[in-house]
């Protein structure tokens, strides 16, 4: 779907934010990420005429990323880490058991749209490992049990917005550090809660 | 022994605010940039770096005040901080960035000033979207304050501040890869020469790259003095280093302590021990790239210099410990995975290689192996690395076809046995 006058008003305000327009390519791109759960044909063409390069040129930049996606994802982007603190602590039977409950093999989508799942490198919570992230937020120290009983809830459930406080809380264990500060911001895509214009989606 | 906070104090102490911009200012916050801008010229700040001799955090270990030292004059110059962190084993970054954002600002303003720059980009690497948000509302705050925008402290001084998402890349975390995502490019490394950013960097202009834990150190330097801060620690390793521990320990955890104490003796006052009272088999000292110690070599010093003299490196500060009953062949392989996964491609002997390493690893793993796996696993990583010495030598752009050789000759030097009992014994030859 083309980009609303809302998006491209959104989308040059953070050109304005770089020296060159060609640097806004990486958070354009999370905008057609965020709206449609991938990277459509129709993304592409906006941001192509947005940003003044080829069309080759973005889709080139989008395929080197894994974050942005070349097909619709589901509701809920399961990833979970299998690197090396993740390895040794287990992460293959969590992997084994969300397989099982989706029926998905890594990048693959459910035909109901509410999972993808993938196995990814390191996320930076080797001290809560095993760790997995849903729609890009944090949760350590998950069992085998603990990931089936996130699958479902997920799909039972099905949060709109996703918060790794509340994930953790239920379903997590060992942290990497104390989280401490209290947060109730998360996302309600497979796009990282992440705006780099406003502030972030809450619960 | 006992931790020593410089960088994780104010979060330890105000453990659930100390992100808010007032609880960071109650605290003596944004003191050490207010007194730089009204009372150091910039000179003097680039020579207390240098006096305090740190040396950056982010892997290489490159002396930070020389560094800023090289940045060439031009009028448009930037500041770059990395934070992409995304080395197996390394969590020590997020926790500044969730816990302290503002401590990060405020060393960007110190470095910004120190350095004449007017634009700095915070590249947050994409699976932290939580840090990255705690940046964004810091950054935020900051700027409402005054702090960053037009005329800072009423210094005449602008700074604006980007805080840019990556996208799942390891690679961005090398200096020029990240350099070309953040002009919306492949994160592919550069051709080098021009070695330093500092020199040709970001829009081919003057570039300063940092890791955020170096940045983060600036404010205390600033606050106290560069010879405080060269009084911890010990000589070529100075100051506080947030070291993350994982793997098999009781207790993992980020900690922060003066270079210079054993490995051993880290891992069972920090981590308590190992799980279930059982012994290493095995660590890596460094990161996923660092060459393996045995559990026979924990008496080595953790600081720079030690660990490469030991054959490996202290690299981003992430230890990994693994126990008696790890299977080597397979933590290998994860490792050896990684950067097949992460290898950017544009290098035959890295893209190929990794992938083979990878392949062959597999195939041992799964009882597969042939008898001849060892001479060709090492024979692609003589073709990524020729001679297979350590600091590695190169057929690759940047070191990360290289670090996949690490786990392979770790195994290979000091666990061979190891993979040998999963091969067949007898080579056939015509069948015979």
């Amino acid at each position: 779907m083309t980009w609303d006058s809302k998006l491209i008003k959104k989308a040059e305000e953070i050109i304005k934010l770089y020296p060159q327009k060609r640097s806004a390519l990486g958070p354009l791109l999370y905008l057609a990420q965020n709206k449609e759960g991938y990277i459509d044909d129709d993304s592409v063409v906006e941001i192509s005429n947005l940003l003044g390069i080829t069309e080759v040129q973005v889709r080139s930049v989008a395929s080197f990323y894994t974050m942005y996606k070349q097909e619709p994802t589901g509701k809920y982007l399961l990833s979970v880490c299998k690197s090396i603190s993740c390895e040794i602590n287990n992460s293959k039977e969590v992997i084994g058991g969300i397989k099982e409950f989706t029926g998905l093999s890594s990048n693959e989508t459910d035909p109901e749209k509410t999972f993808t799942f993938e196995e990814v490198e390191c996320i930076g919570a080797c001290g809560g490992a095993p760790a997995v992230q849903v729609n890009y937020e944090t949760i350590e120290g998950v069992t085998p049990e603990k990931a089936l009983d996130l699958c479902k809830y997920l799909k039972e459930e099905e949060p709109k917005v996703i918060v790794a406080d509340d994930l953790q809380e239920k379903f997590g264990g060992i942290k990497s550090f104390e989280w401490a500060i209290e947060d109730n911001s998360g996302t309600s895509t497979t796009a990282p809660g992440f705006q780099i214009i406003g502030t972030a989606e809450e619960n | 022994m006992k931790e020593t906070l410089l960088l994780t104090k104010h979060m330890r102490e105000n453990p659930e605010n100390s992100h808010l911009i007032e609880v960071y200012e109650k605290n003596n916050g944004y003191s050490a940039a207010k007194k730089a801008l009204k009372e150091n010229n910039p000179g003097e700040i680039i020579e207390e770096i240098k006096t305090s001799n740190i040396r950056g955090r982010g892997g290489a270990g490159f002396p930070t005040g020389v560094k800023w030292g090289f940045l060439a004059e031009d009028e448009e110059r930037y500041l770059v901080i990395n934070a992409d962190e995304s080395e197996p084993g390394t969590f020590k970054d997020r926790i500044l960035l969730e816990r302290d954002p503002h401590q990060l600002i405020e060393g960007v303003i110190i470095t910004c000033f120190a350095s004449n720059i007017s634009k700095a980009f915070i590249y947050v690497r994409g699976e932290y979207a939580k840090p990255a948000r705690r940046v964004q509302d810091a950054v935020e705050q900051a700027y409402e304050k005054g702090y960053l925008g037009k005329n800072i402290f009423d210094s005449g001084k602008d700074l604006e501040v980007v805080v840019h998402l990556g996208a799942g890349a390891y690679i961005c975390g090398e200096e020029t890869a990240l350099l070309n995502s953040l002009e919306g490019r492949r994160g592919e490394p550069r051709l080098k020469p021009p070695y330093f950013p500092a020199v040709k960097g970001l829009y081919n202009k003057p570039t300063l790259v940092n890791n955020v834990e170096t940045i983060s150190s600036v404010p205390w330097i600033i606050n106290n003095s560069g010879k405080d801060y060269a009084n911890l620690g010990v000589e070529g390793s100075t100051g506080t280093r947030i070291f993350s521990l994982s793997g098999h320990v009781n207790t993992p955890g980020n900690f922060e302590i003066e270079m210079g104490c054993s490995f051993g003796e880290f891992i069972d006052t920090f981590g308590k021990g190992i799980r279930e009272n059982k012994s290493v088999k095995a660590y890596i000292p460094g990161g996923a790239s660092a060459p393996w110690f045995t559990g026979e070599q924990l008496d080595i010093k953790m600081t720079i210099d030690d660990v490469a003299d030991a054959g490996s490196m202290l690299g981003s500060g992430a230890v990994v410990v693994m126990d008696e009953d790890t299977n080597l062949v397979l933590a290998a392989k994860s490792i050896v995975s990684f950067f097949a996964h992460e290898s950017c491609g544009q290098c035959t002997p890295c893209r190929e290689g990794t992938t083979w390493l990878e392949m062959i690893l597999d195939r041992i793993a799964s009882g597969r192996g042939r008898a001849s796996d060892i001479d060709l696993l090492l024979d692609v990583c003589d073709n990524i690395s020729p001679g297979l010495t350590w600091p590695p030598k190169m057929t690759t752009i940047c070191p990360l076809g290289p670090s996949a050789v690490s786990p392979i000759t770790s195994l290979m030097h000091s666990f061979r046995e190891e993979v040998e009992s999963l091969l067949p014994r007898k080579v056939l030859i015509n069948n015979e």
